[in-house]
C-alpha cells in the first residue's frame, strides 16, 4: 500500500486535496485516453512495419546475393572502380510529423535530377552487376519508408510505455493517497466537530444551575 | 541540423552495392568501430542503415538514439541473410507497448 500522506487536518487542506482530487481523475482519464489512442495507432505501425521489413529483408537479400555474384564475376578491382564514383545522390526532406504528440520522422525521397542510374561504363562490368544494382535503386524507397516507420513505432513504444507510468502512478498512488487523506480529514473535523458541540452542551448544563 | 543523407555501415562486400545508388557508406569490422562510426554519424545523417551482426552487438548504443526522430538507424539484413534481429526489434517494441506480443504469436 502506497504511504500515507501527511497533511494537516484543516478545512483549507480538505479543500486543495478535493481540488487535487478532482484533477488527478480528470488527468487519470485523459491519459487513459490517449493510452488507448496510442496503442490503437501504434498497433497499425507495428502491422506496417512488420509486413515492410518482411519484404525489404527478402529483397535485399537476394539485391546483395547478386551484386556478390557480379563481384565474383570481375575482378574486385573493376567492381570497385565501377560504383567508387556513383552517379547519383540520395537526398532526402527531413520533416516532423506528430502522432499523438510524439514527433516522428517523415521522410520523402528528393527526386534527383540526375538520370544516369549506372555510374560505370557498361563494357567493363556485367549484367548481373546492372541487374543487382537496379533492384537496390528500386528497394531504396521501400528502405526509406521502412526507416520512417519502424522509427514511429520505436518511439510510440516508448512513448506509450511512459504514458503508461503515468496512468498506473495516477490509479495506484496519487489517487488512493489522496481519497485516504480526504477520509482522514474529514473524520478528524468530524470528531472536533462533535466534541465541539459536547463542549458546549456541557457549558450549557453548568450556566443553568 | 541533419542532412538529408544516407549512411550505411556494414562489410565491405555489402558497402559496395549501396555506394553504387549513391548512399554514404562505411565499412566497420568489429565493434568498436561500429560504435565509434554511429557516434559520428548520428549527428549529422538522418537515416543511418546498419547490418543487423553489428546492430546486435552495439544494441545498447543504439537504445540511445530511439527517443529522438533522427536520426533513425535502422539495421538490415547482411550479405548472409538476416538474423533475425530486425524482426526482434518489432516484436520488443510491441511488447513494450502492449504487454503482450500480439503480431507474432501465431508463429511460435
Amino acid at each position: 500500500m502506497a504511504e500515507k500522506l501527511r497533511v494537516n487536518p484543516t478545512r483549507m487542506e480538505l479543500k486543495r486535496l478535493k481540488e487535487r482530487l478532482k484533477m488527478a481523475s480528470r488527468g487519470h482519464k485523459l491519459l487513459k485516453d490517449k493510452s488507448d489512442e496510442m496503442i490503437r495507432r501504434f498497433v497499425g505501425y507495428a502491422k506496417e512495419d512488420k509486413r515492410l521489413r518482411e519484404e525489404v529483408e527478402g529483397d535485399l537479400a537476394a539485391a546483395l546475393t547478386k551484386f556478390l555474384l557480379a563481384k565474383s564475376i570481375s575482378d574486385e578491382a573493376t567492381i570497385q572502380e565501377a560504383v567508387a564514383m556513383p552517379g547519383t545522390q540520395v537526398s532526402l526532406n527531413l520533416d516532423t510529423q506528430n502522432v499523438m504528440a510524439v514527433q516522428v520522422p517523415k521522410i520523402t525521397i528528393e527526386e534527383s535530377d540526375s538520370t544516369e542510374k549506372y555510374p560505370y561504363s557498361f563494357t567493363s562490368v556485367t549484367a548481373e552487376l546492372d541487374s543487382s544494382i537496379a533492384t537496390i535503386s528500386e528497394l531504396l524507397v521501400k528502405l526509406v519508408e521502412l526507416a520512417q516507420i519502424e522509427k514511429t513505432c520505436n518511439m510510440l513504444a516508448i512513448e506509450i510505455e511512459k504514458n503508461r507510468r503515468r496512468v498506473n502512478a495516477l490509479e495506484y498512488v496519487m489517487i488512493p493517497q489522496t481519497e485516504e487523506a480526504i477520509g482522514d480529514i474529514t473524520m478528524k473535523l468530524d470528531e472536533a466537530e462533535r466534541s465541539n458541540t459536547v463542549r458546549l452542551m456541557k457549558v450549557k448544563t453548568i450556566i443553568q444551575k | 541540423m541533419h542532412s538529408g543523407k544516407i549512411a550505411v555501415i556494414g562489410d565491405k562486400d555489402l558497402i559496395l552495392a549501396f555506394k553504387a545508388i549513391g548512399m554514404d557508406v562505411f565499412s566497420a569490422d568489429t565493434e568498436a568501430e561500429a560504435e565509434k562510426l554511429v557516434k559520428k554519424l548520428a549527428k549529422d545523417y538522418a537515416i543511418i542503415f546498419i547490418t543487423e551482426d553489428l546492430a546486435e552487438k552495439i544494441d545498447q548504443l543504439l537504445t540511445k538514439y530511439k527517443t529522438k526522430a533522427y536520426p533513425a538507424i535502422i539495421p538490415i539484413p547482411s550479405s548472409n541473410g538476416t538474423t533475425g534481429y530486425g524482426m526482434k526489434g518489432i516484436k520488443n517494441d510491441v511488447e513494450k507497448a502492449i504487454g503482450t506480443d500480439i503480431l507474432f504469436n501465431k508463429e511460435d
